[in-house]
């Protein structure tokens, strides 16, 4: 009988879990170059998320508000503890801190213009204030970085709070990177450095350590503004519990805390996706400790890292938060990542929605870019005009939950109103899973 | 301060507008406490007689603080302008970040003096501790004595002279040349500071640029 090798079944290829072409890719890019991946952007890979939990909605037991006409409170009050001038936003939804510099000016002014139209606030980031940016936003939040490129106390005093930036849920634990291709002879100018040089932005504050410096040092920026304004303490996902303990104990009046969906400009691939918690895995720690010192809703707590939709918004509210933050959302309200760019996306070597190489400065939706021609592809007024619809509709949408649930304010929403899909969901956000009244880790209860 | 709270005391130097006339203050009793004369923006001259804490001088526009005593961390953090005098010994993170004006030390500074400075001078009359000039973007450090271990680490384009020894140099930073135009600023240096030290038995210290750009090779 004749041998025939091309008749007989054979064996399908497999592609290996371990080794998938994406993982091989990076092995060979890795080989080839000697240096080690750098993007912006957040975590990438499927975390648990907001999208593992689902409200109850109302029922015999709990009655519904009406639809989009009774009254359903979204505004918040932050800075509450120390402050002479707390802040009140009319929605809990906050615009993140991102740098002039990592962003054209034009896309700076837009995330002013736009948190302005939603009645919000915005947040400088690493590199100072622009006047742009200032003029723009009614209500402007400083932040307080290591690198304290641009700092100065005039802009201090010109901000309505401060946000000193502990950590990063992208980088917990690491300090940034602005390659020199984003370094014009403005940018250099406010961080006091040569133009065209990559600038590294510390990973630790220079003149303060530990929680007993930073009660210090926060006394100093009140003693500079009068007491005046609130201060915020932002930290990386990392150890929710004892990090919201020790802003606190340092005098923060408000916690920021960001989970490893967060974004940056740039920082290592390897960091983004190994180090940090995701979101969800941090709230409910972060409120436990507040509540263990007696501060919950006394020191408010903004949340951000992956937040996109109205729901988010509301799951965050209902497992405790006051307020979100949101940043790459609002880029891409902006036009960020947008498929009418596809052709120069396909060119830079990688496809709208997937674009994170925001650091070489070559964003064709003219964004995150210093380049003067790209730059002018955003409008600035209509950028604004869409990030401030963007905001409007997730505030209705958090407010359509709230009234299904019964709530006649958005803070009003709590752990009750949520059941979760998996295991890890209702561990990590301590609401029952669904069909059950247990979760893991429940008190009382054994796994 | 025995009898004035801190927020009072900064409250009113912070008040006190550019033309005043009541351009001498004098703080006693200071009882080494943080955020003293912090934020002020007059050319008006603060003496505190005795120690202080944290952040002493800190974000000063324009005026001249004078510390007739030793200071804790972070003297004059993010100076923008004018000048702060300490008769004793700082801490560490001296004239952290400062942008402008001139720090002048006449005892030793601690670790980190002149961290990611920002254009300001320092004059320092004894010794640095280690990791002095971290970062340090622009500006000069002026060490009549000894630096300590890993002098101007990362430093990018801050000019370093020490008339001592220096235990070790940071990542990127080298010993440089001292042409006449560093003679000649450090001259100036030195008399702003009250320092007898002639400038040729100083070495001028700076960055090698070679982490400028990421290169892989040239990671620590």
């Amino acid at each position: 009988m004749k041998d025939d090798h091309t008749s007989a079944p054979r064996t399908v290829p497999i592609q290996s879990a371990t080794f998938s072409n994406p993982v091989n890719a990076e092995i060979r890019r890795a080989a080839a170059t000697g240096i080690y991946d750098i993007r912006g952007g957040g975590a990438k890979r499927k975390l648990p998320h907001f999208d593992d939990l689902l409200f109850l909605g109302a029922s015999i037991s709990r009655y519904p508000l009406e639809g989009y006409r009774e009254a359903c409170d979204t505004s918040v009050t932050l800075g509450t503890r120390y402050a002479k001038n707390p802040i009140t936003l009319d929605i809990p939804i906050t615009i993140a801190g991102m740098s002039f510099g990592a962003l054209s000016g034009a896309a700076k002014e837009a995330l002013g213009r736009g948190a302005t139209l939603a009645g919000t606030s915005t947040t400088t980031g690493d590199g100072g204030m622009t006047p742009e940016e200032r003029g723009h936003s009614k209500t402007l939040v400083y932040q307080y970085l290591p690198s304290r490129y641009g700092m100065n106390p005039d802009d201090l005093r010109r901000a309505d709070a401060i946000e000193v930036v502990v950590g990063q849920g992208a980088k917990p634990g690491g300090g940034g990177m602005l390659l020199g291709q984003k370094i014009t002879d403005r940018v250099a100018n406010m961080r006091n450095l040569p133009k065209g040089i990559d600038q590294r932005s510390a990973c630790r504050h220079p003149d303060w350590t530990g929680p007993d410096d930073l009660e210090i040092k926060i006394l100093e920026l009140r003693e500079i503004t009068g007491w005046r304004v609130p201060i915020y303490i932002k930290i990386g996902g990392a150890r929710p519990y004892f990090d919201t303990t020790l802003a606190v104990k340092a005098g923060a009046d408000v916690v920021v805390l960001d989970g490893m969906q967060g974004g940056t400009a740039a920082t290592q691939d390897v960091f983004i996706e190994h180090v940090g918690m995701p979101t969800l895995a941090c709230i409910r720690e972060a409120v436990r400790a507040l509540e263990d010192l007696g501060m919950h809703r006394e020191v408010q707590l903004i949340v951000s890292g992956g937040i996109r939709t109205g729901a988010d918004v509301a799951k965050c509210m209902a497992l405790g938060a006051d307020a979100v933050s949101i940043g790459t959302a609002a880029l891409i309200a902006l036009g960020d990542n947008d498929p009418k760019w596809e052709d120069e996306y396909q060119k830079l070597g990688t496809t709208a929605g997937a674009y994170d190489d925001w650091h070489e400065g070559n964003d064709p939706a003219g964004i995150s870019t210093q380049n003067p021609e790209l730059a002018t592809r955003l409008d600035s007024v209509e950028g604004g005009r869409r990030l401030r619809n963007y905001l409007k509709v997730m505030a209705l949408e958090a407010q359509t939950i709230a009234r299904a649930c019964g709530k006649n304010k958005l803070h009003n929403l709590e752990p009750e109103d949520l059941c979760a899909l998996t295991m890890e969901a209702a561990a990590m956000a301590k609401v029952p899973l669904a069909g059950t009244d247990w979760w893991p880790g429940k008190p009382g209860t054994t796994f | 301060m025995e009898t004035t709270p801190l927020r009072d005391l900064n409250a009113t130097l912070q008040a006190q507008a550019e033309a005043t006339n009541q351009t001498a203050w004098e703080i006693v009793n200071p009882k080494g406490s943080h955020a003293i004369a912090v934020g002020l923006d007059a050319e008006i001259e603060v003496t505190v007689k005795g120690s202080t804490g944290y952040y002493c001088g800190g974000m000063n526009k324009l005026a001249t603080i004078n510390v007739h005593g030793s200071v804790g961390p972070g003297v004059a953090e993010n100076m923008m302008s004018g000048t702060v005098i300490i008769d004793g010994d700082a801490s560490q993170y001296a004239g952290a970040t400062g942008h402008g004006g001139t720090l002048i030390i006449k005892g030793n500074a601690s670790s980190r003096c002149g961290i990611s400075m920002k254009g300001i001078d320092i004059i320092v009359h004894g010794n640095v501790g280690h990791m002095s000039a971290f970062m340090a973007q622009s500006g000069n450090l002026v060490v009549c004595g000894d630096a300590g271990d890993a002098l101007g680490d990362s430093i990018y384009e801050a000019r370093l002279f020490v008339r001592g020894s220096v235990k070790s140099l940071g990542a990127d930073c080298i010993e440089k040349e001292m042409r006449p135009e560093h003679v000649a600023l450090l001259t100036d240096l030195l008399e702003r500071g009250g320092c007898d030290a002639k400038p040729e038995e100083f070495k001028r210290y700076g960055s090698a640029r070679q982490l400028y750009n990421f290169n892989i090779d040239n990671a620590y």
